[in-house]
């Protein structure tokens, strides 16, 4: 994601620069780039450099002030034994090396198996709110980007979600999947008894294993441990409570990424539309093999964005369940958070924010290289079927709209 | 001859069935399109109606009734013991504060930032926006603890300070005024330096009024990303008179309210702070709706 922005991000020389005799002999002597000090003159470029450093430097200050020298600090105490009081960069704090790292990687013991769990947690969230929330704002920005009545009601129905604070959504449907609440009582029209759902710990998969007679572990899967987690556990699938914010997570998210497909399908030129409706192709032949490749690069801008943005829930978990119940709602994020400042285990806090820093890294690369693929579409448009500049700057807007909704 | 004619006539009945067909394959598309995207609105708006209904009800009825949407009795208990009880209105009060300085600050300090990344030459320039989409690709959950360490290293733990002044830049916000001044043409600010302008003066009368989509973009943005923060307001404060309206109501929500569910309270406080944010949303919908004119220029 970063390299693209950095693309976008080329300086382009600007027109109304003026190109001054020194400028043009060095080039004519084969310097690449004018070596400033040296020909800087006063007036016009003089003024510019001092304005524009003037221009961004809150900018600068403040990134620096919050968000390079913090990080430097939480590196720290990630290992540090600080413990919360006074200063970290005082005498409270005495160097640890790896030993925070340890303790949730390879020492046995509560830390370990709350890390594991957590991890576990955020995985199947990850695995399960990925592809849906694509394939929901995909369906749903192919509906709306036909020529219908009453589309910009529906547009804005479906995006709604997406604006209100997930504080307010999550008590929704703490209300919504409340033991007596809205879902179960629908469920009971159809005859069915829903789960307690934010109070249900069991893993989706043991259910369903459950439904074929398998509710004890395989001898094999019983006795072997990762991460302070048997292997049985690792394959419990999200619990019934985690699957409440799985669903929330699709419901909330879906508008979003909407936008993001209608701004690529509208990039779609209508005429080749129309040139495979003349073929006979039907609705789904058309999708499959003209909408959805010439989409392909937003599809993987919104699965990457999408892992990123899942990895990181916590409002939603600091809202609703705490990570009860068992722990099966526990996410790396709430973790660190809450050994930090609720058991003042600041040490493995800050480790474990940066492992998950590294878990987003890993995954963002990792989607980055699967889906690379050189031989159909040109780098250089990688990121639009139609190119263009304002489409492309279009895009990369609301691209980072979609970034600013994560942070 | 009578061959080709014939061909001819039967490539055209061909041609006929097949728009016939597609008229009618057309015609059941549309009603199947129709039906999907009224089932889905329903599921999307649904969950909306049922908490305002809620918010209305009295806590039995809420709960024996949890997809009625006609209270019975109609109550405004929730929204009276909302005011009177709960520091509600403190809550807006620090929300407003907070969100209003992030906003305004914000849409001024990134149009500045982007307008010399896009415009001014000077040296350092592409480090500095490389810097600056480097810092934009750190999630910001990581950074909680981060800036819980900075804050109070620096004093301003538990003040308005430190929970607006962390939110005063963001990345993206300058991304996109850099992306947006590099899609305008430079000749009015061109013919503006010629009168000799100074470049404040030219950013400020000239430049700002030609990017209002895009400042409306980053107002919209803001103004809702700091409505909804949650995360940065537990970190950097700890005393109850600081609430904002998200961890005021975080801890309505998980908190110790004596006996019942209380429920119609709680859809009452989200109903309340989701208004500002949908008022925004419906003013500037058609610009954050329009997807193909958008805020660029083009």
């Amino acid at each position: 994601m970063a390299s693209w922005l950095r693309r976008a991000g080329a300086t382009k020389p600007e027109p109304w620069t003026v190109t001054s005799e020194r400028e043009e002999q060095a080039v004519a002597n084969g310097l690449s780039r004018v070596p400033w000090r040296r020909f800087r003159e006063p007036g016009i470029r003089g003024h510019q450099a001092a304005a524009g450093w003037l221009f961004i430097a809150p900018v600068i200050v403040i990134l620096g002030l919050f968000l390079v020298i913090p990080i430097l600090m939480a590196l720290w105490v990630s290992v540090s034994d600080w413990n919360g009081n006074g200063s970290p960069l005082g005498a409270n704090a005495h160097w640890v090396g790896l030993e925070n790292y340890r303790h949730l990687l390879t020492t046995p013991g509560l830390d370990q198996s709350n890390f594991g769990t957590s991890l576990r947690n955020n995985f199947y969230y990850v695995l399960l709110v990925v592809p849906i929330q694509t394939a929901v704002a995909l369906f749903l920005a192919v509906l709306v980007n036909r020529r219908v009545k009453f589309v910009g009601f529906f547009r804005t129905s479906f995006y709604f979600p997406s604006v209100t604070s997930s504080v307010a959504i999550t008590i929704l449907f703490l209300f919504l999947f409340s033991p007596t609440g809205a879902i179960n009582k629908m469920l009971s029209y159809f005859g069915a008894t829903g789960p307690a759902w934010l109070y249900d710990p069991r893993g989706l998969f043991h259910v369903i294993l459950a439904q074929f007679g398998v509710s004890q572990p395989p001898s094999g899967l019983a006795s072997g441990m990762f991460l302070g987690v048997s292997y049985w556990d690792w394959l419990a699938g999200p619990s019934i409570a985690m699957c409440v914010f799985i669903v929330m997570a699709v419901f909330t998210t879906s508008g979003t990424f909407m936008l993001l497909f209608l701004a690529a399908l509208q990039n779609i030129d209508e005429s080749i539309n129309e040139a495979s409706e003349l073929d006979g192709a039907t609705e789904w032949r058309k999708f499959r093999h003209i909408t959805a490749p010439m989409i392909r690069p937003m599809i993987f801008t919104v699965v990457t964005l999408g892992i990123i943005g899942t990895w990181q829930i916590f409002d939603q978990i600091y809202v609703g369940t705490k990570g009860s119940p068992l722990n099966t709602t526990l996410t790396p994020a709430f973790l660190s958070f809450n050994a930090s400042f609720n058991s003042n285990e600041w040490g493995v806090g800050a480790a474990l924010a940066f492992i998950l820093f590294a878990i987003i890294v890993f995954f963002t690369v990792l989607t980055r290289l699967l889906t690379r693929n050189p031989d159909r579409v040109p780098r250089r448009r990688r990121f639009g079927p139609t190119g263009g500049g304002g489409k492309r700057t279009l895009r990369s807007r609301l691209v980072t709209t979609v970034i600013g909704a994560f942070r | 001859m009578s061959d080709s004619t014939a061909t001819a006539v039967r490539k055209q009945s061909r041609a006929l069935t097949s728009d016939v067909r597609a008229v009618r394959r057309r015609r059941v598309g549309t009603a199947v399109t129709y039906g999907f995207l009224c089932a889905l609105a329903i599921v999307y708006i649904f969950p909306f109606l049922i908490a305002i209904a809620t918010s209305f009800k009295t806590e039995p009825n809420a709960t024996a009734y949890p997809l009625g949407l006609v209270p019975d009795p109609v109550t405004s208990s929730a929204y009276h013991e909302l005011f009177k009880d709960q520091d509600f209105f403190l809550w807006v009060k620090n929300s407003a504060i907070v969100t209003l300085s992030v906003t305004f600050l914000r849409v001024f300090l990134d149009s500045l930032a982007g307008y010399a990344l896009a415009r001014l030459r000077f040296r350092g320039r592409a480090a500095a926006f490389t810097t600056i989409v480097a810092v934009m690709a750190v999630p910001g959950v990581v950074l909680l603890i981060p800036k819980f360490l900075i804050i109070r290293q620096i004093g301003i733990y538990d003040t308005y300070y430190g929970m607006t002044i962390p939110l005063l830049v963001d990345a993206a916000g300058v991304f996109i005024m850099k992306n947006f001044f590099e899609s305008i043409p430079v000749s009015v600010e061109e013919s503006a330096r010629i009168d000799g302008a100074s470049l404040f003066r030219i950013y400020w009368s000239i430049v700002l009024p030609m990017a209002r989509p895009a400042l409306i973009t980053i107002f919209i943005l803001s103004f809702q990303g700091s409505w909804n923060e949650l995360g940065h307001f537990i970190i950097s404060t700890q005393s109850t008179s600081l609430n904002t309206l998200t961890k005021g109501v975080a801890q309505l929500a998980s908190g110790q309210l004596g006996v019942g569910n209380r429920f119609p309270l709680k859809l009452a406080a989200s109903v309340l702070m989701t208004i500002p944010v949908a008022v925004l949303f419906f003013i500037f919908q058609r610009q954050i709706m329009n997807t193909s004119a958008g805020a660029v220029k083009e």
